[in-house]
């Protein structure tokens, strides 16, 4: 019997003793402290956990370590020492020695919140060992299960090429061709790389929970489990009894607040005896133990009663008549109203009516890295929480709430975040760590696993969406009349947000003299909806764009004129009364995507959208579809919509800007340092971005709604001019010039023939006694409510997008070939990045269409686990054409808008439209079932006598 | 709750059986881990005392001709039976099973006697054997080994008839027929995914067939799911045995299938009724395959 495991790690021998239950993967990450190997999932499913064990990829986090035993293990953090040195070593000041794939990463903007990073470099260098020169299709049977949901799989496939080339050849990794912006700046609009890009690639990257404290405990909650109920009864004593349990808390042991929230506190950090309980991942108790099973365990010992109501199961019923109303006010949250001209004239002016109801399902965001949140008293009596966050300063307020303490005794320390996409805004352990670390003195971590990831955190709504639609038979539209139901589950997180987005949006970009539209935010007893990329409008997209595909083919017109008739246009007065001044690209970009259509296809326009059998299978057939979207970039509505930065100069001439906004993998922080290099002239490397520190870092605002290029971008770039003046000021004195004869150029500052390095500069500053430090807090223009008629949104992005799909007409199974993204910017600051938020963004748009439903059945979660709620791989991936389209705004950073939710919008209905083109089935509930493809062509066909066949 | 306590890695059938006779109960084999570990940690299964490794076991690792039969290790990685020669050669529906099973890391682990064990009626591994006409041969605690055909070890969804506790599939012989003047054999599996849900077929089918000319002479076909356990389409091949595959006796022989295939509604994955109107396609894909190749 081996009770010891001897294994080689990285070439590095080590006799460990045997764990029972132990995986490779605890082993490498907690005995080995190789946190480079990341968990996903523990179920087999998102390959983040990938290691090469004797040469072969292996899931680390179902190997059982003793498995190991005897074995060669190689990690993320042993790879660079496998190859030669590379020809052109530190060519980018990188100062690391890196493995051609990771270097090829880094180069091509493969790393977005690089959690899936690791896994996937181990996974394509498996590959590349025994496949020196692969195929695309190599690379996507290789990384087939190695899931990204940033998904710059396109990307991803390129870099593992170039490190190919780069390992056959010695010569040094080809960079990607990527097109500067048409309005690039000395630094700002061309090609730069991450500044966290090479820890992420060699797995020196940190997220929370490869972060451990001495005396560290482990967190477990226990969930109600049930979706409506009273709690009668709660008995914690076997779980307190555990050796091993350090604490057991229930409601009656939070000393302040016991109810958090973003907007209204209404979610209850524990349910108490009798208080009732709203969704099967409310927290009854919670509990720290020595390690995680033993808090696990205990948590399952904790014996809850219930007094079981009937549930609300979806936002329609939750509206009816005598219902169980869930909240005192009731099940009401909000009632949104969009009112423009006269609905009677608008539709009597008509010459056609087309009325129908879609359905979008509730999905995950399924960002790779669950939660996880660590809290650490202080002895000088504060309390640290470490965690990924996308609303640092909100997760302050709440804890402090909770605890009853002024917020200044909290400080959150914002980690890199493997993903949010929306899903990291609200509380999810941050309040829970918090109170058990109070009350047993000692840090405590509380991770979520994937399954508790998918319990508990809010989802997108799941809307039921009916669109009238009044047009002239030019097609030009003379009313639209919308009527939503979002499901915002059991609390409001930002449920009237999202839904006052669906509506406002719900009538597309176009210009229309007559609109109304009433939505009904329900509450129900299903898992809370919040904030969610896209943020409603990806729901009401899907509705009108169809819809207006529909009324192409009714009017008999190409959908692509239909759209660019009634298109919002520079002039415009949007549905809530606000009109356009500047930056409204829709045209362009519907043109580009329409030519690129014809060009990649080689079709003509009238054949793009006919089904075309493909060739020498004639049950395959394809066709075109066609899609536009527009999505307000920041708060809006009235919100004082407001970011803070810092720019430093140090003592060594590097710089650093700093600000609580969210890094989340979707390069805010590349933005932030191209703005204050591009202001002070620098190279980018010179500084430094600091982000989501409460203590350290001014307020940021939430990283939402596609705010933080915008605000925080402004706010890097006008603090790092502020900076720039007063140096310009100094030196001005010193030199006896007018301020304007200081010149900044090439990281360094000229003034009449001197040059001074920034560490001079430093030296010149502080001998007058000013310390080279700007906080600047920028502002963005105010916005109006909704309802009274001003600018609701200071800009707005906006896309067009064409997806080109193969129906198999036997199975109804659904092939996406090609997508044409085209989205307006504004203006392009960081062409490599923007690269991964249109591939990451196309791809959650066709995981939306074909494979994400947030399945929930009484209450119940059934899409409990990644193994049954889906995420797009690299094998769904179509040929994605990316078309950057630059209407630059006025105030936004060097005319930039946001990017970040645009991109995914218009791709469900594309590629709907498409599906109908092809096989004249139209699809009004997302996912696209392939099932009810397959049998309305099956019951077509028998319909269809073969005498009536043409 | 610990998965397990003790974890054994014997490297021959020997230990494996003093293993599974001897250590802590309740023990149980593992192979790649691939089904056992998520149903542990996820409650499916309740845990155990000894998990008795058999990826290292000598007899249960080889592929290899044995007389007239190709001789697969039920412990082989299933990446291992994609790429072997001899079964692309001999069993050619098995090889491309393997390459369909999960991705390829789990490939790297997961086993054929895994798949088998897990007794599964959809699964791509069993499917395939099935129509190979495979026998497993299966090791108990004490006496000899035995050698039962494939269809005897299925009791329903989910129960395999082996009784895990105290004993394992050594292997899977599937016979070898070389191509002769007179014949020619060949065979094929497919399989209809759906892009949600759980990373099981809708539907999948194997079929094994020896070639006479224009007339086929012996066939051997399984669809999954076609019932609760892994089922082979007995009467559809006695109406193609000895027939040429027209339109019309393949379309009979769908009429046989239909008739005595069961297939049931799995929810949010397929129902009943999408797959009988998907088999009828996929049947024709995979016999057509199959007689090309034996061409
Ligand atoms: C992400 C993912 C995708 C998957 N996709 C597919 C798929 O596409 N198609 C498919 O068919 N399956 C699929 N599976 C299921 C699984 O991988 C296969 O069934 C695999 O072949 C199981 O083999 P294993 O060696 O891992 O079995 P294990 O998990 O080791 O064992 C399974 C069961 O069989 C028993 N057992 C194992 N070996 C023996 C033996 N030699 N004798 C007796 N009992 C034994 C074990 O005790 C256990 O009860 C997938 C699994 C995952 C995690
Ligand atoms: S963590 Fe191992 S596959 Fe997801
Ligand atoms: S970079 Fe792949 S998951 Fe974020």
């Amino acid at each position: 019997m081996s009770n010891q495991i001897t294994l080689t790690v990285n070439g590095q021998s080590h006799t460990l003793p045997a764990i029972p239950g132990e995986m490779l993967a605890d082993l490498l990450r907690k005995r080995l402290r190789l946190t480079g190997t990341k968990i996903g999932c523990q179920e087999a499913e998102c390959g983040a956990c990938t290691v090469i064990v004797d040469g072969e990829p292996v899931l680390s986090c179902v190997y059982p370590a003793e498995r190991a035993n005897g074995k060669t293990v190689l990690t993320i953090e042993g790879l660079a020492s496998t190859s030669a040195p590379l020809p052109k070593e530190d060519e980018q000041g990188m100062g690391i020695k890196l493995h051609p794939l990771q270097e090829a990463f880094v180069q091509h903007g493969a790393v977005q919140c690089g959690f899936c990073i690791p896994g996937q470099i181990m996974t394509a260098y498996a590959l590349l060992q025994r496949n020196p020169n692969p195929t695309r299709d190599d690379i996507r049977a290789a990384l087939k299960d190695t899931l990204c949901r940033c998904a710059g799989y396109p990307t991803i496939e390129n870099a593992i090429q170039a490190a190919a080339h780069a390992l056959r050849t010695g010569e040094p990794v080809p960079p990607p061709h990527i097109p500067d912006s048409v309005h690039a700046h000395k630094v700002v609009g061309h090609r730069h790389i991450r500044p966290d890009a090479v820890e992420k690639v060699t797995g020196k990257a940190l997220y929370t929970d490869d972060l451990v404290f001495d005396r560290m405990l482990y967190a477990a909650v226990r969930r109600a489990m049930v979706p409506h109920a009273f709690l009668k009864k709660l008995d914690v004593s076997k779980a307190r009894a555990l050796p091993g349990v350090a604490a057991v808390l229930t409601t009656e042991d939070i000393p302040g607040e016991k109810t958090h929230g973003l907007v209204i506190y209404d979610w209850p950090v524990m349910i108490g005896l009798g208080e009732r309980i709203r969704y099967v991942g409310d927290a009854l108790a919670i509990v720290a133990a020595e390690t995680p099973e033993i808090a696990e365990q205990a948590a399952a010992l904790i014996e809850a009663e219930f007094d079981l109501q009937p549930p609300i199961l979806d936002p329609v019923q939750a509206r009816q008549e005598g219902v169980p109303q869930i909240h005192e006010k009731g099940n009401l949250l909000k009632h949104i109203k969009v009112r423009k001209g006269d609905m009677e004239q608008g539709f009597a002016e008509a010459e056609v009516i087309l009325e129908h109801t879609f359905h979008t399902p509730a999905t995950d965001h399924a960002f790779l890295e669950p939660e996880c949140s660590i809290a650490v008293p202080l002895p000088n009596g504060r309390m640290e929480i470490y965690v990924g966050s996308q609303i640092p300063y909100q997760d302050r307020t709440q804890v402090a709430r909770a605890l009853g303490w002024p917020e200044e005794r909290v400080r959150i320390v914002g980690q890199l975040m493997g993903g949010g996409f929306g899903g990291k805004e609200d509380i999810a352990g941050q309040i829970h760590a918090a109170l058990l670390a109070h009350a047993t003195g000692r840090p405590v971590k509380l991770l979520f696993d994937r399954r508790e990831s998918l319990l508990v955190h809010p989802k997108r709504h799941a809307t039921q969406i009916r669109v009238k639609v009044g047009a002239k038979k030019d097609g030009r539209l003379t009313a639209v009349e919308t009527e939503l139901y979002g499901d915002t589950g059991a609390y409001a997180s930002l449920g009237e947000k999202v839904m006052t987005r669906a509506t406002t949006h719900s009538a597309g970009p176009y210009d229309i003299p007559h609109v109304r539209a009433d939505c009904y935010a329900m509450y129900t007893n299903n898992p809370p909806a919040g904030a969610f990329r896209g943020f409603g409008v990806l729901q009401s997209a899907f509705a009108v764009e169809s819809m207006m595909d529909m009324l192409a083919e009714k009017l008999n017109l190409d959908p692509i004129e239909l759209r660019r008739m009634n298109a919002l246009h520079v002039g415009s007065i949007t549905n809530t009364g606000q009109e356009l001044r500047d930056s409204v690209g829709l045209t362009e970009c519907i043109d580009r995507v329409s030519d690129a259509m014809s060009r990649v296809s080689g079709l003509p326009r009238g054949e793009l959208f006919k089904p075309r059998p493909a060739p020498n299978a004639p049950h395959l057939v394809r066709a075109w579809g066609f899609a536009a979207a527009y999505k307000n970039t920041g708060l809006g509505g009235g919100a004082p919509d407001k970011s803070g930065a810092d720019v430093e100069l140090y003592e060594d001439g590097t710089f650093e800007t700093r600000s609580s906004a969210a890094e989340l993998g979707q390069g805010l922080v590349t933005v932030m340092r191209l703005a204050v290099a591009e202001e002070l002239s620098l190279h980018p490397d010179l500084v430094r971005v600091l982000v989501m520190d409460t203590d350290l870092t001014p307020d940021g605002g939430p990283t939402t709604a596609s705010r933080q290029t915008y605000v925080t971008g402004n706010a890097a770039r006008l603090a790092a001019r502020t900076l720039r003046e007063q140096i310009s000021a100094v030196l001005a004195e010193k030199y006896d010039v007018r301020p304007e004869q200081v010149r900044f150029e090439d990281s360094k500052v000229h003034i009449n023939g001197h040059t001074l390095t920034y560490a001079e500069v430093y030296r010149e500053m502080t001998a007058l006694g000013q310390r080279p430090r700007v906080r600047y807090e920028y502002e963005a223009p105010k916005t109006q409510p909704l309802g009274t008629g001003g600018d609701m949104h200071f800009a707005y992005s906006f896309a067009a997008q064409a997806a080109e799909v193969e129906v198999n007409t036997l199975t109804g199974e659904v092939r996406v070939l090609r997508v044409i993204s085209a989205n307006d910017v504004g203006a392009a600051i960081n062409p490599l990045g923007l690269q991964g938020q249109v591939e990451g963004g196309v791809m959650m748009g066709l995981g939306h269409a074909l494979t994400e439903e947030f399945i929930v059945e009484g209450g119940q979660v059934v899409t409990d686990r990644l193994a049954r709620y889906r995420i797009p791989g690299i094998q769904l991936t179509p040929e994605i054409t990316a078309i950057i389209v630059e209407h630059p705004t006025a105030e936004g950073p060097y005319g930039a808008k946001g990017v970040g939710e645009i991109v995914s919008i218009p791709t469900p209905p594309a590629i709907t439209n498409a599906i109908y083109n092809a096989v004249g089935v139209r699809i009004d509930r997302l996912p696209v079932d392939q099932e009810k493809i397959a049998a309305a062509l099956w019951e077509r066909k028998q319909n269809t006598s073969p005498a009536d066949k043409t | 709750m610990l998965p397990w306590q003790i974890y054994l890695r014997p490297q021959t059938l020997a230990e494996v059986r003093q293993a599974l006779d001897s250590a802590p109960k309740p023990v149980l084999p593992i192979a790649g881990g691939t089904d056992l570990l998520l149903d542990l940690r996820q409650g499916r299964h309740a845990p155990v005392q000894t998990l008795v490794d058999l990826t290292a076991v000598a007899e249960m690792t080889v592929i290899e001709l044995r007389g007239e039969h190709l001789f697969i290790g039920a412990a082989v990685p299933v990446s291992r039976v994609h790429s072997d020669p001899l079964v692309a050669r001999h069993a050619r529906a098995l090889t491309e099973a393997s390459a369909l099973i999960a991705g390829p890391q789990v490939r790297n682990v997961a086993t054929l006697g895994g798949n088998v064990a897990h007794a599964l009626p959809a699964a791509d591994g069993t499917i395939a054997l099935l129509a190979l006409d495979t026998q497993a041969e299966i090791a108990a605690i004490s006496g000899e080994n035995r050698i039962v055909p494939l269809s005897q070890l299925f009791l329903g969804p989910g129960k395999s008839a082996i009784d895990k506790n105290k004993e394992i599939i050594v292997g899977f012989y599937i016979q070898v027929l070389e191509a002769s003047e007179a014949f020619k054999v060949s065979s094929c599996f497919k399989r209809i995914m759906r892009p949600q849900g759980v990373a099981l077929p809708i539907i999948n089918c194997a079929i094994w067939l020896a070639r006479e000319g224009d007339r086929i002479r012996d066939i051997r076909i399984a669809v999954g799911p076609g019932g609760p356990i892994p089922f082979r389409a007995t009467k559809a091949e006695a109406v193609l045995r000895g027939q040429t595959p027209t339109n019309e006796t393949i379309e009979r022989a769908l009429i046989a299938l239909l008739d005595q295939v069961q297939f049931r509604t799995s929810p949010r994955r397929a129902s009943a009724d999408y797959r009988r109107h998907l088999v009828g396609g996929l049947f024709r894909d995979v016999i057509e395959s199959a007689w090309e190749r034996a061409g």
